[in-house]
């Protein structure tokens, strides 16, 4: 028996959210210093884990299985390898900076960083799951907090639609692509959920070409996929700050990940017939993302809307079935992840100031806030694929996969880059730019310490990786090709 | 030594950056402190950049002074440098421009800390792309320049500064979107990204690119013609070649003087020196196949850049279009070239190139010292309009000497470097391309035209009373700053062997 | 079979039956014995005798290995009848406790003692494999649950609710009783096991067979309120005393499935492909009716009942994949609905008793009300909606497990569109729990002892048996392998 650690991952939110119950509801310091603690636990972890992960070896390391539900083959089955392994980094980081970010939050704190927590540990367990039942098991536990989080934390205007319109989109998915499961575990007649042992099953060529469209859209839908991405932008505007960048900053890698789990490495052949579909909703997504990014008038919904274009780039990259592809899809999902909690941040204490979102009543507040402005051009540049930042590392490869299947499509999303450059200086020119208007002087107050730290903690990733990308290139490139290998080349 | 020996490229390169950190560790409120921090961290890799210069041995084969490194593995990209004839006087003009342009930046008073980091980040981006031997890295620090001069002109710019900011970043993103592209898929096709490799395997590449599940496949010639139009685009926007010049009177005249002088002195450069280093290496064929094409636009440039020059009423403006006018020869010369190879008038192709790389070097002198003497009458009148201006050379004679100086540098009179280069890109272009030639040499009529325009306008006829009692002359700051400038402007212009030694060697090679 | 057969091993297999009439007997004997205001401990006298019986029953009437059926064919001593026994009573137990305290129903001891025999009447339904032992142990369970739903006599509601369901059941037994006495007049058997052997070896024509099937089916599908025979649950739910909502919705319901599940795998092998459709049929109309009446609820009852018929549909679904992994699955999912639905009504009970209401639209500012009360809430709703961990989410993986392993697709596809919309009303409960703000936000909500007992009881197995479900559902499996 090895060192649990991806146990103590996978827990240890959702114990100090069983923790957090206990206290007294009004102690909200003692709540929240809490919270801190298990946040910074599981990052540690987390840390701990992606550095010692041993490269040279790659492969599926700190496994841990104990039989669950033996009668069908179900265990507890953690494991992580180059693809997973970045994800849960990913989500500890942004566990941790959206416990500092939502320092601030006075009603029922307790119940927030609870459900919070509850929703970690979906997350995590999704990321490290090794069997079929358990990640759907744990996928689901990652939905319905979000529920309340946005219904009763969010946006007031949109917060009761948004929140139920996210839950169902994602609970149909979910539970169509859990009969793909199902579909899976008979037709093998292995009685195992375990996927390592799925991969080696042998489906026929039919049944791969009827399930993996379940499979697939199933969780592609939590990962925002045209024409069911409609849920995200309305969920990210209504959720709160920290909700915010949990949902698009981790939650909608869940799908994707999923999606790719499941879909591609248990269905190859499937996924082969279905990439052609795959590519061209995905280049929907990005380049229609963009579009509407681009002519939104409230700061959040233009973040929102740029998580579907940039999503739509992990989904092609997925969609290319090739080592450049998937290795630029695994790293965007990190980047994106990183770069789009640190908006969500930015677009919080912004809005925690100025009571509104409206991109032209807004002006000036670089002045004020000189390191959110920093973070939030930061994020820019990287959401724009600028060189130097992750978002390049990320977008560079998936292209490169591109013009290697469907040049024609390299050649489309790549003009999103050029719009999302527009929309992000005008963004940044609008908002933090310009005259601050007069009813908001000497009414901005500057932001606080942890702020600060969430921030700085952000977007240092976010450049470390872009200027040094071996610290996860490698590592990512591994993963891909351990799902390449199941894929059969191309 | 050693040390020095081997890593000489990086420690220029990434001083600049060390020099924006230590900037940033300077209290914002104490202007002073930041002015001179930066301007000595800027010091920091022209030294080292000189001391380049001297090590740099121009007879020796290839790239010199390389460098490589671990960087993005899992596409077989690495962290390589390394210079040549070509990339040398180009990593010097840059190290010699920044801390002139921090030192007329003295004026600045907004945000000092944030314009003096973006400055110095600015220089490591340009000279990354000088000394990229990975087209990876080439496109990253392309890239890299463009964000901090997008918010040099954004935020301390002048009035029109949003919209010349915003057409400046979209125009250059458009380009660099081809470059990526190209880079993309020249990386695919080769599976490298290392110029070096690649251009050692280019003729050579064979193995079409399949696409996936669908039975048609790109062969690599189409790879090829794609990747070189991309390339074109990306670098003729850069330059800027006629007709993709117009973002660069709106991104000169809003810029802030400093901006100007980096932006005109060496962010042209970028464009020409892609062309050079890429272009035609890698497409002989193609690049003779056109370069009468490239030859009309550069003509178009010089002639109708001049004539664009002419007609402006605003200073800025006027110098903006004459750098369309300029970087018109630097073209010219590398469509010769391009034509040159491999016919009997090779040899006027190296004339050329020889030109046009030397020409590169003094725009760069010119442009930089002509933008820094508008934005000191600017500083002094807070306007730019000719017509407003005039008779100052009674209240600064100073100014208007050095005025004249660089003035005559740019318009290529005989002794200053000027002359040289356009001499030599005329005489190598010749006869290549007579009558593209004998049109741009009626250009350099209209040069003269707008450059005396400019001086006469400034400094002679009647004296707008408006400005008898103000402080216009220069102050020793600036002229400190003009300086090195008007130094080298001579100097190249009475003995330019000292650096077309360096360039021929490299441009033999490549060319010859 | 004669009485000669007579064995102590007979005595321990009906020990729970009988240990249940002695505790309804007890319970009536003290409540002759004390004043009126004296017994509001009879709750708790019969919530530790049925735990001493569930204890008792748990230790000593395992079924063996030998011959299950006993007392001349009558009833059938196996697991499938032993786990129900224990459901059962488990959730008496439950239902006992949540009337503590009630007014008009905790200081009488006919109550209890009612309670008590309605619950011996279900172990009974779940052994019987006699028509006439059958028959006989539905009216035991019925009648005494007609009473206690009109119980509250001076509530007109539960008076309508208690004729109501006495109405209804009424009619689907005489049609039950009719489709009895067809079969026996087909076979001549009254047995249900040697009824089937004389079915399988008889030449009966299949639509006399069915025609008869489907008459017994409507009294089954009474019990468990499948579609259409669900018009009594709402009227009768929302009026009777809510700890008999509960009971009804749990118990009752779990017991028709018993008497279904051993019915139909023994007596109708022989038309299978018709009666699978007809169930098919029947629990897609079940989950789907069930969950969009629900939609449109105002009384959070009537909301439950609704829900209650839906899951009924999704049971269904597993016996539809006629297995032994359906099977097990419809065991799995009706205990650990008995489960989650008792706690869903435990604090509809506490609610109802400190806010007077039990209107979804009062429930606003319960959270802050009382944080622990709405966690409960939280647990079962999201249960009921299949929520990991809780138990809900394995009981519907493991019943659309069942269906995609017999290739019944579509129907797991409808399951699990059915399983959305019932998402969304839970949610929409959850919504008004969390929130939504009232006035009385301050006027905290005292949670009385025993159902603070009661609901952590349940909320922890909710949650325990969610994520370490692999022995409950074994000994699920047990149960159904024994039926096949």
């Amino acid at each position: 028996m090895t060192f649990p650690l991806l146990s103590i991952i996978v827990f240890t939110p959702i114990t100090f959210g069983v923790l957090l119950l206990f206290f007294p509801a009004e102690n909200h310091r003692a709540i929240r210093v809490t919270a801190l603690i298990g946040a910074t636990i599981a990052l540690g972890a987390s840390v701990f884990a992606y550095f010692s992960y041993d490269q040279a070896a790659a492969g599926y390391q700190f496994i841990e299985k104990v039989p669950w539900i033996p009668t069908f083959g179900i265990s507890y089955h953690v494991g992580v390898d180059g693809m997973n392994l970045p994800l849960v980094l990913l989500t500890g980081v942004v566990m941790f900076t959206g416990v500092l970010i939502s320092w601030g939050i006075d009603d029922r704190p307790r119940d927030f960083f609870a459900f919070l927590f509850i929703l970690a540990t979906g997350v995590f367990g999704v990321f490290a799951s090794l069997d079929l039942f358990q990640l759907f098991f744990f996928y689901e536990i990652a939905v319905f907090p979000m529920y309340l989080l946005i219904a009763i934390w969010g946006w007031k205007v949109t917060r009761e639609y948004a929140a139920m319109k996210l839950t169902l989109y994602l609970f149909v998915g979910s539970v169509i692509a859990l009969i793909g499961g199902l579909a899976m575990y008979f037709a093998a007649g292995m009685n195992s959920f375990d996927m390592l042992e799925l991969e080696s099953a042998g489906f026929s060529t039919v049944f791969q070409k009827i399930w993996f469209p379940f499979v697939f859209f199933g969780f592609a839908v939590l990962g925002g996929i045209f024409p069911v991405h409609n849920w995200s932008p309305d969920g990210h505007v209504a959720a709160p700050t920290a909700v915010s960048m949990f949902h698009a900053g981790v939650l909608m890698k869940l799908g994707a990940f999923a999606s790719l789990r499941v879909g591609i490495m248990l269905l190859p052949e499937g996924a082969k017939f279905w990439a052609p579909l795959i590519l061209a909703l995905a280049t929907v997504n990005v380049v229609y993302g963009a579009f509407i990014a681009s002519v939104q008038t409230d700061f959040k919904y233009v973040i929102g809307f740029s998580s579907v274009s940039h999503m739509g780039l992990v989904l092609l990259g997925f969609a290319t079935l090739n080592l450049d592809g998937m290795t630029g899809a695994g790293i965007q999902m990190f980047s994106h992840g990183v770069m789009t909690a640190l908006f969500f941040a930015v677009v919080g204490m912004v809005y925690d100031r100025a009571h509104t979102r409206e991109i032209p009543r807004l002006g000036g507040f670089a002045k004020l806030m000189p390191l959110v402005a920093v973070a939030f051009i930061i994020g820019g540049l990287v959401s724009m694929g600028m060189p130097g930042f992750s978002g390049f590392i990320a977008e560079f490869p998936i292209f490169m996969g591109l013009w290697q299947t469907q040049p024609i499509v390299a050649i489309i999303a790549a003009i999103s880059i050029v719009i999302t450059a527009g929309y992000i200086m005008r963004v940044v020119g609008r908002v933090f730019f310009g005259e601050l208007p007069a009813e908001f002087e000497g009414k901005i107050t500057p932001i606080n310490n942890l702020d600060r730290l969430a921030l700085v903690v952000l977007a240092a990733i976010l450049i470390l990786i872009g200027v040094y990308p071996s610290i996860m290139a490698p590592l990512v490139e591994s993963g891909a090709e351990a799902v390449l290998a199941l894929v059969g080349g191309a | 030594m050693a040390f020095l020996q081997e890593h000489i490229l990086s420690l220029i390169l990434f001083s600049p950056v060390a020099g924006a950190l230590l900037v940033f560790l300077v209290p914002g409120d104490r202007v002073r402190s930041i002015r001179w921090v930066a301007f000595l961290a800027s010091l920091v890799p022209l030294g080292l950049s000189l001391w380049l210069w001297f090590a740099f041995d121009p007879g020796m084969q290839g790239y010199q002074f390389v460098e490589q490194a671990i960087w993005y593995e899992a596409i077989n990209s690495s962290y390589h440098l390394g210079v040549d004839g070509i990339s040398v006087p180009m990593v010097l003009l840059t190290t010699l421009l920044t801390p002139l342009a921090i030192l007329i930046s003295w004026s600045v008073e907004q945000n000092v800390r944030t314009y003096m980091m973006l400055f110095l980040m600015l220089a490591t981006g340009m000279l990354g792309v000088f000394m990229s031997l990975d087209l990876l890295l080439f496109f990253v620090f392309w890239e890299v320049g463009l964000i901090p001069m997008y918010f040099l002109i954004n935020q301390w710019g002048s009035e029109n500064r949003e919209y010349a900011s915003f057409k400046f970043l979209i125009y250059t993103m458009a380009g660099s979107l081809g470059l990526l592209l190209a880079i993309q898929l020249i990386g695919v096709a080769a599976g490298t990204f290392d110029l070096i490799t690649i251009t050692q395997q280019w003729s050579t590449l064979s193995q079409p690119l399949t696409m996936l599940g669908l039975p048609i496949t790109l062969s690599i010639a189409t790879v090829k013609k794609i990747a070189f139009w991309a390339f074109v685009v990306a670098f003729a926007i850069k330059v800027p070649v006629w007709p993709f010049h117009t973002w660069l009177p709106d991104a000169h005249t809003e810029a802030p003087t400093a901006g100007s002088m980096i932006l005109a002195g060496v962010l042209l450069k970028l464009g020409a020196y892609g062309f050079l280093r890429l272009i035609l290496p890698l497409y002989p064929v193609e690049a003779k196949f056109y370069a009468g094409v490239l030859a009309l636009l550069a003509t178009l440039a010089i002639v109708l850049g001049a004539f664009a020059a002419w007609g402006q009423d605003d200073f800025k403006r006027l110098v903006a279009y004459s750098s369309v006018n300029h970087m018109g020869f630097v073209v010219l010369g590398i469509a010769a070239a391009a034509f040159a190879q491999a016919t009997p008038l090779v040899a006027d192709g190296v004339i050329a190139v020889n030109g046009a790389v030397l020409q590169m070097f003094n725009h760069g002198l010119s442009a930089a010292g002509m933008f820094l003497l508008v934005g000191v009458v600017y500083d002094r009148a807070h306007t730019r309009d000719l017509n407003k201006l005039g008779g100052l050379f009674p209240l600064a004679p100073m100014y208007g000497g050095i005025l004249i100086f660089t003035a005559m540098a740019s318009l290529g009179l005989p002794g200053l470097n000027g002359f040289v280069s356009e001499f030599l890109v005329v005489r190598g272009a010749w006869p290549v391309f007579s009558f593209y030639t004998a049109l741009s040499m009626l250009g350099l009529l209209i040069t003269g035209a707008y450059i005396l325009k400019g001086i006469a306008k400034v400094l002679h006829g009647p004296l707008n009373e408006e400005w008898v009692g103000h402080e216009m002359e220069i102050n020793r700051r600036e002229i400190l700053a003009m300086a090195p400038l008007m130094v080298l402007m001579l100097f190249i212009g009475v003995w330019p062997k000292w650096i077309l030694s360096v360039i021929n060697e490299t441009v033999l090679r490549l060319f010859g | 079979m004669s009485f000669s057969n007579f064995e102590p091993a007979t005595i321990l297999a009906i020990l729970p039956e009988i240990l249940l009439l002695g505790l309804a007997i007890i319970i009536l004997l003290v409540d002759l014995l004390f004043k009126r205001s004296e017994k509001s401990f009879l709750g708790w006298l019969t919530a530790i005798g049925l735990t001493v019986i569930l204890v008792v029953t748990l230790a000593y009437s395992r079924p063996t290995g030998e011959d299950p059926l006993i007392l001349g064919g009558m009833l059938r001593h196996d697991w499938p009848a032993y786990t129900f026994n224990i459901v059962l009573i488990f959730a008496a137990a439950i239902t006992a406790i949540l009337s503590v305290g009630i007014p008009e129903i905790a200081d009488r001891g006919e109550y209890f003692a009612l309670l008590v025999v309605a619950t011996m009447g279900m172990n009974l339904m779940a052994a019987s494999a006699d028509l006439v032992m059958l028959f006989l142990a539905i009216e035991t369970t019925s009648i005494p649950l007609y009473i206690l739903a009109g119980f509250l006599k001076g509530d007109n509601k539960s008076t309508e609710s208690g004729l109501k369901y006495f109405l209804f059941g009424a009619v689907t037994s005489a049609v039950m009783l009719y489709g009895f006495s067809l079969l026996y007049g087909l076979t001549g058997e009254t047995n249900i096991y040697r009824l089937a052997e004389a079915m399988r070896v008889g030449e009966l024509s299949p639509l006399l067979l069915g025609g008869t099937a489907l008459l017994v089916l409507v009294g089954f599908a009474f019990k468990i309120s499948a579609a259409p025979f669900h018009f009594w649950s709402p009227d009768v739910y929302e009026g009777a005393p809510t700890p008999i909502t509960a009971f009804i919705s749990t118990a009752s319901k779990a017991a028709g499935f018993a008497v279904l599940i051993r019915f139909m795998l023994a007596v109708f092998p022989a038309i299978e492909a018709e009666w699978t459709w007809i169930l098919a049929i029947m629990a897609t109309l079940t989950m789907t009716i069930g969950n969009i009446l629900a939609l449109a609820q105002t009384n959070i009852k009537r909301l439950l009942a609704y829900s209650s018929v839906a899951h009924a549909g999704y049971a269904l679904i597993g016996l539809v994949a006629l297995s032994t992994l359906g099977t097990a699955s419809v065991v799995f999912y009706l205990a650990t609905y008995i489960l989650t639905n008792l706690a869903a009504f435990a604090v509809v009970i506490v609610f109802a008793r400190a806010a007077g209401s039990e209107e979804i639209a009062n429930y606003a500012g319960l959270s802050r009300r009382s944080p622990y009360l709405s966690l409960a809430f939280l647990i079962a709703m999201l249960s009921l909606g299949g929520m990991p961990p809780l138990v809900g989410f394995v009981a519907k993986f493991y019943v659309f497990a069942a269906a995609v392993q017999s290739g019944w697709i579509w129907l797991a596809f409808v399951g699990v569109l059915n399983a959305i919309i019932g998402l969304y009303y839970y949610l929409t409960v959850l919504k008004v729990v969390y929130l939504y703000r009232s006035e009385e936000d301050d006027n905290l909500i005292p949670v009385p002892r025993s159902y603070a007992f009661a609901l952590a009881l349940c909320s922890l197995a909710i949650i325990l048996i969610g994520t370490l479900s692999a022995p409950w559902f074994n000994w699920a499996m047990n149960a159904a392998q024994s039926l096949f």
